[in-house]
């Protein structure tokens, strides 16, 4: 937020109030006047609709907490209650199930709307790693949430998950025992993930926090990747963005809206309505959709720690990519060449769900190793030498000039 | 500045430290109980030993019974199992340790060094890939005895593919051991207590 606040406390309890506690003057100018380039395309909408869903899924989720029981013999049937004895429980359950998908959704498109823009370079790198830690922290909660119904792909699931970490050297199976509290996942294992399942997004919530604190010290990225040069080149949040993202929300709740009504278990896996059994796997044990493209790196690499590893680095080269892409031109609009290797790495990234969603046989062996090696060959290899080889388009002179550019 | 003032940032300094040092102390205690409620508890412990009766199982067959919360596979080999099963060298294994509770020392993975001595029919083990944990599917894969078109006694896991042979010992990744072998005794002729 650049110069003091245009915040004039109207009343003379308001400004009693603002002398003692600027609230209302900070949510001004964060969430009304905060300046804003003129230029934000549709791209820029998602990181609105990821906060939207977040209250979706903590409203949702406290409301199914109230029906559910986390204990190995009731679990499933108290979900099935919700489903057939509470009032609105099918919806609240597919609205909950749904909303996690339809987030990681939003959050895929909005990562890789940070890749194509370089939204990650200087000076947003705290930024983006804030981002790559909510991700992070997202996957895990939605891993837990999955559990708690307690079916054949909730056990299993969580069953696999927690033995990566028995490839830890030495320490490992001490580690999944505590993971699990007990010799393999079970009531104990169901109860730790229902507490930390309820926790963790009000830690996202706080995060999330920290994610626009660092945005607003810095200002947004644009489509034209260069800085704001002056007044200019900006608008107030509100009304500009507050209508733009509002009616983005509205397009992305039609469609979160068609899944809830017409298709809440595509998404999904028809297995987790068998209840889980200990003893028997089913036979082909995959992950929800948003997880499929690192579960196909895990597979790829033939060695257990190895495979771990490798799991691991897929998400965590995410947090150097500010310091791998050597280019400074931020927007890839004007990078003719990484354009090319972005939309690649885009359809490697699909690819390699795909091959996770099957079974580890045939060439879906081999392909998922050649794009395991394309997606980190993609960070180290091509990211920081496109930087030192490839010459850019001219950049704009300023926003404002690319904006009236547009418009003749 | 005099030597005085010196000596006194220094005294501050070495307050500093110690307090910072007993307080670290203090928050590691308070930690532990916290870390340690989460490993098995007293109930979950006592939970550990079950007998088994092996003589209802026919030659050839295998049941799963549920042991510390995982299956146990106990499985009655016939004679071509066990034939095929010593055949394998030892060098020629993934993991050439035994993973046997009832044998001491690094034993092989000899066939012998899988199962009690005289009683080479009955396999017993754990259906927990030591991979990542899913159950492992019995007369199936590349590394049971092959008549035809049908497998018996080796083992397939359906999660990424790992397989086991008649005594299960892995022979394909990604799973790096053989199938653990719990701790057990006879009872009787016919009856086990495992754990
Ligand atoms: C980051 C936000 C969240 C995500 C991504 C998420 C994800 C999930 C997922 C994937 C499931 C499994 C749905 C199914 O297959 O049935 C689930 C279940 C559940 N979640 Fe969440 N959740 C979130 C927030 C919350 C919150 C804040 C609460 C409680 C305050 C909660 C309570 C529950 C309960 C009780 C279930 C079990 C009922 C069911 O399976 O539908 N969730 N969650
Ligand atoms: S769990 Fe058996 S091969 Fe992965």
């Amino acid at each position: 937020m650049s110069g003091p606040s245009k915040y004039q406390p109207s009343s003379a309890v308001g400004k009693w109030f603002h002398e003692r506690l600027p609230i209302v003057a900070f949510a001004k100018d964060h969430a009304l006047d905060f300046p804003t380039p003129k230029n934000l395309n549709y791209w820029w909408t998602f990181g609105g609709i990821l906060a939207v869903m977040l209250v979706v899924q903590i409203l949702t989720g406290i409301v199914l907490v109230m029906h559910y029981t986390p204990q190995t013999d009731l679990a499933f049937n108290s979900v099935e209650h919700i489903m057939r004895d509470v009032n609105y429980g099918w919806l609240l359950r597919y609205m909950h199930m749904n909303g996690a998908s339809m987030f990681f959704v939003a959050v895929y498109i909005h990562m890789f709307r940070g890749m194509y823009f370089g939204s990650y370079k200087a000076p947003r790198e705290v930024l983006w790693m804030i981002g790559v830690i909510i991700y992070l922290i997202m996957m895990a909660t939605a891993f837990m949430g999955y559990v708690l119904p307690w079916g054949q792909m909730s056990f299993w699931g969580a069953k696999v998950i927690t033995n990566l970490f028995s490839a830890i050297p030495f320490v490992g199976d001490f580690v999944t025992t505590w993971l699990w509290g007990g010799y393999s996942v079970d009531n104990p294992t169901l109860n730790r993930f229902f507490s930390l399942h309820y926790l963790l997004p009000f830690v996202l919530a706080a995060i999330v926090f920290l994610h626009i604190w660092a945005l607003h010290v810095v200002g947004n990225n644009n489509p034209t990747g260069i800085n704001v040069k002056g007044p200019q080149d900006t608008l107030p949040f509100h009304p500009y963005y507050t209508m733009k993202d509002g009616f983005a929300i509205v397009v992305f709740l039609i469609v979160y809206g068609l899944f809830v009504f017409y298709g809440p278990n595509y998404m999904g896996d028809a297995v987790n309505y068998v209840p889980a059994n200990p003893l028997v796997t089913p036979a082909h044990i995959k992950p929800e959709w948003y997880y499929l493209p690192f579960y196909a790196i895990l597979r790829a690499v033939p060695d257990k720690l190895l495979g771990v590893i490798a799991m691991f680095s897929s998400i965590l080269i995410l947090l150097a990519l500010p310091w791998l892409d050597t280019s400074r031109v931020r927007s890839g609009t004007y990078r003719p060449i990484f354009k090319g290797f972005f939309w690649v790495f885009v359809v490697v990234c699909i690819g390699l769900g795909f091959i996770g969603s099957k079974p580890p046989e045939g060439s879906y062996v081999l392909w998922g190793r050649i794009l395991a090696f394309y997606y980190f060959f993609h960070f180290i290899v091509i990211l920081p030498l496109l930087g030192l080889l490839e010459t850019p388009k001219p950049l704009p002179a300023s926003i404002s000039d690319d904006v009236l550019a547009k418009q003749k | 500045m005099s030597t005085a003032v010196h000596a006194d940032v220094n005294r501050r300094d070495f307050l500093m430290i110690a307090t910072g040092a007993v307080a670290g102390v203090g928050a590691a205690l308070v930690a532990w109980p916290f870390i340690s409620q989460m490993n098995p508890d007293a109930s979950v412990l006592a939970l550990a030993s079950i007998e088994v009766d092996l003589a209802p199982i026919a030659e050839g067959q295998a049941v799963t019974v549920k042991w510390r919360g995982n299956p146990l596979i106990i499985r009655h080999r016939s004679k071509a199992d066990i034939d095929t099963a010593k055949a394998v060298k030892v060098s020629d294994l993934i993991d050439s340790a035994s993973r046997n509770a009832n044998v001491k020392g690094n034993a092989d993975a000899t066939d012998d060094n899988r199962v009690v001595g005289g009683k080479e029919q009955y396999l017993v083990m754990l259906g927990v890939c030591t991979h990542l944990g899913c159950v492992p599917q019995g007369d199936q894969g590349d590394f049971g005895v092959v008549t035809g078109n049908s497998t018996t006694g080796g083992w397939l896991c359906p999660c990424h593919g790992s397989q086991y042979d008649t005594a299960g010992r892995v022979r394909k990744g990604p799973a790096p051991e053989n199938l653990p072998v719990p701790p057990y005794v006879y009872l009787t002729d016919t009856k086990i207590r495992v754990g």
